[in-house]
């Protein structure tokens, strides 16, 4: 099956369900830590605990053996899953245990455990409804916290009634609890083992937390006399005392609950008595807590990965999923298709790619498009975006060269090896709207011809349903350098920069932005600017995408030392000033960057807060218009500066509150994931075509959200900035 | 403190969990009200190590056979700290087995005293930190009835209790 397709069958037999279940853990997380006050200061004080417990780890492993040792238990330090398992089927051997219980653990899915201990005939239950569910289904999990969220009750229901054929055949959600509580139940009392993962583990008195709701975990140890924890050696912490932060943070970040029913802190052996169930004599308190307790922390490559400067955040993640949930593209297609071997959604590329390998990383890695939603979700501060450029960036320079009088022009030096070509097409798009605006409309022709479509899509699997841009013939900086500028005393004195669509596609809004700072007393410059590497850099081409800001520095920052602010108007590209050049660039030079640049609407909003007279921009009556602001723009907090704007203005704005417009920069132009990206965009369709909203024009700040809602409605959007002037 | 207590109460409250209050004297009537038969518990004195609490004298049956344990409807433990913020029980593990008296039922009843009760969450966790430095014992902290989502909708009562009640102690000043 092509990607295409795959994505397609996906969407169509799970995609409901997912998208219910995501959106309502997502939707649940913003009401959740909207009632923590310390939210952002617990997220640092988890990721600094995460920093330094990473830094540490080789003292803290030796503490945690030490303690566990004391306690009465056993640790294993297992170099990969065969190693793990090997040692598991001992202990499991040596108690001639016939049945295993475990609870849930994603750990213990990546080393497979359950196939290893069949393979000696011993019977292995899960107890996590979620993840019985799956075994009795025989499928992987699509969720790294709810397993089968991709199955819908009348799923469930059929799958029982066919499997098990109860007398009467079940079907509430209530009933289908009760019978699996009941099933379940039977084979836990009977067990001998119990397996658990741990979600921290304490190294100064060896005492593990588990985060549950269902009791699952609880009966696992309780009931059974031999405990086997299955652990990543990046879940060791230095004290209980450190938990907090974390206990507050992971259900509220996954499913939005303020915390789960029970989080299990457990210093095994723990001290409940192993009883017989059937005996109905002697007292629970005369039974002993004979237990044994296997601690087997599992390396599985983490060790190298924390080695490894760009991958070692990732161990930092305590899988609460809020980064599957808050993911449009998750959204839409779930973890069967946005995940690898064992883990999914945003973080799983680093997963995947520490544990498994860049194969099977790049599987699913091109699903996230860089918009960052995620990264004010996660609880522990990870660039979860970031570790996706990379690892795509290490995908590229693995693979094989693309053949080269394809590529010929279109690619810059940094770039020796790798990328292929679609990736270099869109990473270079530079290039593409030079050519585009010289040769105009000689290439909106071509472009549009059905010839060059036919060839588009073979060679560059641009999808065949998405417009091309239309390239306009006088650019934006040849427009402005035609013209004089209207402010003889100016308040203040700015550079606009420009991204490649306002220079050469979106011309009207760059003149919009230039006519309105004016309006306000600001003297604007229009450079001709090198494109902001935004481009590349969401193809995995970073040195490509390093060398473009070091061009943007050096164009940009004598204006600064003239005294000029950076007007910037594409967010994205804001986005990246802000952000990612962090990565690219020497810290003072971003820092002066960063400092310096506003995106177009925050500008205006900072000049109008400063007393600048907002009579000089048009205004509307109480006008109806509906915003869809921009991913990346929203990450940066920056979403209320165009409503207040506009709110100032005299217009009446609605907002969306979809996470991402689903074109995400060239992802929805991409043959392979066109579907997913209109999927993604009908969830902002539907709010733009709600009741009460319908009819009302659509402004949006992002180029590539403009080019989608234009082709989700009819309405053609515009640029916010292009109702502040006539 | 009774701001504590209340807003104790409040979160309870809100995550389906039935509080009634009682002062030391009227402990065993409480119980007996809410624990419905057939019930089974641990004695309090595990938890407050203070024999003025009793579950001597109630219908509730203290260290009962693991075969009455699985018939019975509610147990009754102590908690050994409340969480104001959270409406969280922190449940200790004892040799006395009332991780199983308070899980294998439908019905848990925990005895808490409103002097147990701390505000947030970060008091308890410093407090089982330096006790579990010493006894290296354990605890759960418990929040609500056990739940599952993983059936389609969600249902009160997946592996655990799906009831909670808690009996809040204030003493006589
Ligand atoms: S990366 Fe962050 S948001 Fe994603 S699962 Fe891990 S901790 Fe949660």
């Amino acid at each position: 099956m092509s990607k295409a397709d795959e994505l397609r069958e996906v969407m169509r037999t799970e995609g409901a369900a997912i998208a219910e279940n995501t959106q309502a853990f997502n939707e649940g997380r913003y009401e959740s830590v909207a009632d923590l006050e310390d939210y952002e200061e617990l997220k640092s004080e988890a990721r600094a605990i995460k920093e330094d417990a990473i830094e540490r780890l080789p003292e803290l492993l030796d503490e945690l053996t030490e303690t566990v040792e004391e306690n009465g238990g056993t640790v294993y330090l297992a170099d990969d899953a065969e190693d793990a398992n090997a040692y598991i089927r001992d202990v499991v051997d040596d108690r001639e245990a016939e049945r295993v219980v475990k609870s849930k653990s994603m750990t213990s899915e990546e080393i497979e455990v359950n196939d290893a201990l069949k393979a000696d005939d011993v019977d292995v239950v899960e107890t996590d409804l979620g993840e019985w569910v799956l075994q009795v289904a025989d499928e992987a999990p699509s969720h790294i916290v709810a397993p089968a969220i991709h199955k819908s009750r009348e799923a469930i229901a059929e799958l029982f009634n066919e499997v098990f054929d109860p007398e009467e055949p079940l079907e509430t959600a209530q009933e289908l609890t009760h019978f699996a509580r009941e099933k379940l139940g039977e084979q836990i009392v009977d067990a001998e083992v119990g397996i658990t993962g741990a979600n921290f583990l304490a190294a100064d008195t060896g005492t593990m937390a588990l985060v549950t709701s269902e009791g699952n975990a609880r009966k696992t140890v309780a009931a059974t006399d031999t405990q086997i924890t299955v652990a990543g050696v990046e879940k060791i912490v230095p004290s209980v005392g450190d938990l907090d932060p974390f206990i507050e943070l992971i259900g509220r970040s996954g499913t939005g609950q303020d915390i789960t029913s029970y989080v299990s802190l457990l210093t095994p052996p723990v001290d409940t008595p192993v009883v017989d169930f059937e005996d109905d004599e002697t007292p629970l308190s005369e039974f002993d807590s004979d237990r044994e307790f296997h601690l087997v922390l599992i390396d599985n490559g983490r060790m190298a990965m924390r080695e490894d400067d760009q991958l070692r955040e990732t161990l930092y993640c305590i899988r609460c999923s809020a980064c599957s949930n808050s993911c449009a593209n998750f959204q839409s297609v779930g973890g069967h298709a946005f995940g690898g071997e064992t883990y999914s959604g945003g973080i799983a590329t680093g997963w995947e790619a520490g544990i498994e390998g860049l194969d099977v990383a790049e599987e699913f890695n091109d699903l996230c498009t860089g918009c960052t939603r995620c990264v004010n979700a996660c609880p522990v501060e990870i660039d979860i975006p970031w570790i996706n450029t990379v690892v795509r960036d290490r995908i590229n320079r693995e693979g094989e060269r693309p053949a080269d009088w394809l590529v010929d022009g279109l690619v810059p030096d940094e770039e020796d090896e790798g990328a292929p070509l679609q990736k270099r097409f869109f990473g270079n798009f530079e290039t593409v709207a030079k050519l585009g605006s010289t040769t105009a409309p000689l290439s909106n022709w071509l472009a549009d011809t059905s010839a060059s479509r036919w060839a588009m899509s073979w060679a560059l699997d641009i999808d065949p349903r998405r417009d091309l841009p239309t390239f306009e013939r006088e650019t934006l900086v040849e427009w402005a350098g035609k013209r004089d500028s209207t402010v003889s005393d100016p308040e203040r004195r700015a550079v606009l920069y420009l991204d490649l669509y306002t220079n050469h596609v979106q011309v009207d809004r760059g003149k919009a932005a230039v006519r309105a700072l004016e309006a306000l007393g600001v003297d604007v410059v229009v450079p001709e600017a090198p494109s902001s590497g935004r481009a590349p850099l969401s193809q995995g081409m970073v040195a490509t995408a390093q060398d473009h800001a070091e061009r943007v520095v050096d164009s940009l920052s004598p204006h600064v030392e003239d005294g000029r602010d950076i007007v910037v108007v594409e967010p994205s590209d804001h986005a990246l000033f802000q952000r990612e050049y962090e990565k690219l660039l020497d810290s003072a030079a971003f820092t002066d960057l960063a400092e310096n640049s506003y995106e177009v609407l925050e500008y205006v909003y900072g000049l109008l807060d400063n007393g600048a007279d907002g009579s000089a921009l048009t205004t509307a009556e109480g006008d109806e218009i509906a915003y869809h602001s921009h991913c990346q723009q929203r990450t940066l907090g920056l979403e209320a500066h165009t409503v207040a704007v506009l709110e100032e203005c005299g217009y009446n704005v609605v907002t969306s509150d979809v996470e991402c417009c689903g074109m995400a920069g060239s992802f929805g132009y991409k043959g392979d994931y066109y579907e997913v990206s209109m999927d993604v965009g009908d969830r902002l369709r539907g709010q733009l075509q709600a009741e009460g909203v319908r009819d009302r024009p659509v402004v949006a700040s992002g180029t590539s959200c403009l080019e989608q809602i234009d082709s989700l409605l009819e309405r053609q959007p515009r640029h916010p900035v292009e109702l502040l002037v006539d | 403190m009774a701001t504590t207590d209340t807003s104790f109460e409040r979160a309870l409250d809100e995550l389906g969990v039935s509080v009634t209050r009682a002062e030391s004297d009227t402990v065993r009537e409480q119980i007996e009200e809410t624990a419905i038969a057939p019930a089974i518990g641990v004695p309090l004195a595990e938890t407050f190590g203070d024999t003025a609490f009793s579950l001597a004298e109630t219908s509730v049956e203290v260290d009962p056979t693991p075969a009455t344990l699985r018939d019975a409807t509610t147990g009754v433990t102590g908690a050994q700290l409340g969480i104001a913020d959270y409406g969280t029980l922190v449940l200790s593990l004892t040799e006395r087995a009332s991780e199983l008296v308070s899980l294998f039922v439908e019905r848990h009843v925990a005895v808490v005293r409103a002097a147990d009760v701390v505000g947030e969450m970060d008091a308890a966790i410093e407090e089982l930190d330096a006790e579990f430095s010493e006894t290296r014992g354990s605890a759960i902290l418990a929040t609500g009835p056990s739940a599952t989502a993983d059936m389609g909708a969600l249902v009160k009562g997946a592996h655990g209790p799906k009831e909670v009640h808690v009996v809040l102690v204030e003493e006589g000043e």
